[in-house]
């Protein structure tokens, strides 16, 4: 079998989901007021997206056309549905502050986007890297925004404080707006800006 | 099998539905005890943050055994009628509260904190988009609030889900629940009111409906340990 690495590495940048494709943003706005729940969601979407589109793949010849969406739906679900229980066993404070997000999971654009774009129609290994590198880009963006969001809104990064005393004394105060979702927004928007401004590539003419 | 008819259709979304309600079951199976063991550490957790004992999921249960020296059930009329500690710390407060006051198990939890005694009751009540619930302490004369922690399932960050932080619970220390021997609660103002006959705090500002749900919540949940609080 071969290693295609291209499959990797393609979502990380150049096929971003989130600032090319534009897929799951409601996530990226909903869990990156902090760090550590951001990092999370993003290793739960990856082990989902890569094991779902391993899974269709391999279903994917005995698919009946007519339930395609039923049965990746399904399948997505069931994946989630176990994260979400292994995460209640082992990880409870985690799963307290993902809540109801891990659920949804399921409607995450990004998972159905690859199911059917990528997974009907290509090899398990393929699926699989695909899934893998669309959900490694994911996280990436997720870490990138909640970092800023973290910084500028708590002046805390991974929960530990990070902006000394006497800067808060010499009036800095944290920007409140950032732990908002709004603001998650207006970062994804900038990240795009910075890409798109480096990346001749992806300019529309 | 053509793959398109009908009747693999139906086989094949039979057999998938069965599989997948079979995975689950047996995860759900394998991890139960491990989360209902979470669950409970969790609760031992907020039963303590109620009295400022602060746990992490490791040292939860030392730390709640060492600092609750006794839980027990009573009744409307403030008799015991449960002694088990750990009967009395199962009882599903949610349950009870929908019951009408003279029918209901109240749990009370004794605790050691700083040489002092103190009393811990449950509240559980409704916020703006799901329950809310919390654990009230009070100091060895039954009437004065000695700290509260509060928890909710889906309020609003930013707005009615500040009820679960530090800023909004440390206004409850020192409260009296009591006016001149009479059970009044606590209640939760907006800004500019004000209240001659009961203690009070604020309320959130721009969580009203929670805040309200809040104040509820002690009315009700209390309310009914009100024979219990006057006895001696």
């Amino acid at each position: 079998m071969k290693f295609n690495k291209e499959l990797l590495l393609k979502p990380l940048s150049r096929a971003n989901p989130v600032l090319v494709l534009v897929l799951g943003v409601c996530s990226t706005l909903a869990v990156t007021a902090q760090i550590k729940p951001a990092l999370v969601m993003g290793i739960s979407v990856t082990i989902v997206t890569a094991f779902s589109n391993l899974i269709v793949s391999l279903l994917r010849n005995g698919i009946p056309n007519r339930i395609r969406i039923i049965v990746q739906l399904v399948v997505v679900a069931a994946l989630v549905i176990i994260v979400e229980q292994l995460l209640k066993a082992f990880a409870y404070d985690m799963w307290k502050s993902l809540s109801v997000f891990l659920g949804l999971i399921i409607t995450n654009c990004i998972l159905m986007g690859r199911l059917e774009a990528f997974a009907l129609g290509n090899k398990p290994l393929d699926s699989f890297l695909d899934g893998l590198g669309n959900g490694l880009g994911y996280a990436i963006i997720l870490f990138i925004v909640a970092f800023f969001r973290e910084l500028l809104g708590s002046g805390t990064l991974f929960g530990f404080k990070v902006i000394p005393e006497s800067v808060y004394r010499a009036g800095y105060s944290n920007n409140g707006l950032m732990i908002l979702p709004p603001m998650a927004l207006i970062v994804v928007g900038c990240i795009i800006w910075v890409q798109r401004s480096i990346r001749k590539d992806l300019q529309e003419k | 099998m053509d793959k398109n008819s009908n009747l693999y259709t139906y086989l094949y979304a039979s057999v998938m539905v069965v599989l997948v309600a079979l995975a689950l079951a047996f995860t759900n199976g394998l991890l139960k005890e491990k989360q209902k063991k979470n669950v409970e550490l969790d609760k031992m957790a907020q039963i303590l943050q109620s009295v400022k004992v602060e746990s992490t999921a490791a040292t939860a249960e030392t730390l709640y055994n060492e600092t609750i020296t006794a839980a027990y059930l009573v009744d409307s009329k403030g008799v015991v009628i449960e002694s088990d500690a750990r009967k009395t710390f199962l009882v599903d407060v949610s349950k009870e509260v929908a019951k009408l006051a003279v029918n209901r198990r109240l749990p009370v939890y004794e605790a050691a904190v700083g040489g002092q005694k103190k009393y811990i009751l449950p509240v559980y009540g409704t916020g703006l988009w799901g329950p809310l619930w919390g654990y009230v302490s009070l100091n060895d004369d039954k009437r004065t609030i000695f700290a509260a922690s509060f928890s909710h399932q889906g309020e609003t960050p930013g707005l009615g889900a500040e009820i679960a932080y530090k800023p909004f619970q440390q206004q409850f220390e020192g409260k009296s629940l009591f006016r001149k021997g009479v059970f009044t609660s606590i209640g939760v103002l907006k800004s500019g009111q004000h209240d001659d006959k009961r203690d009070a705090v604020d309320a959130i500002s721009g969580g009203t409906i929670t805040s309200k749900g809040l104040e509820a919540m002690l009315q009700n949940s209390l309310g009914a340990y009100n024979a219990f609080l006057n006895k001696p």
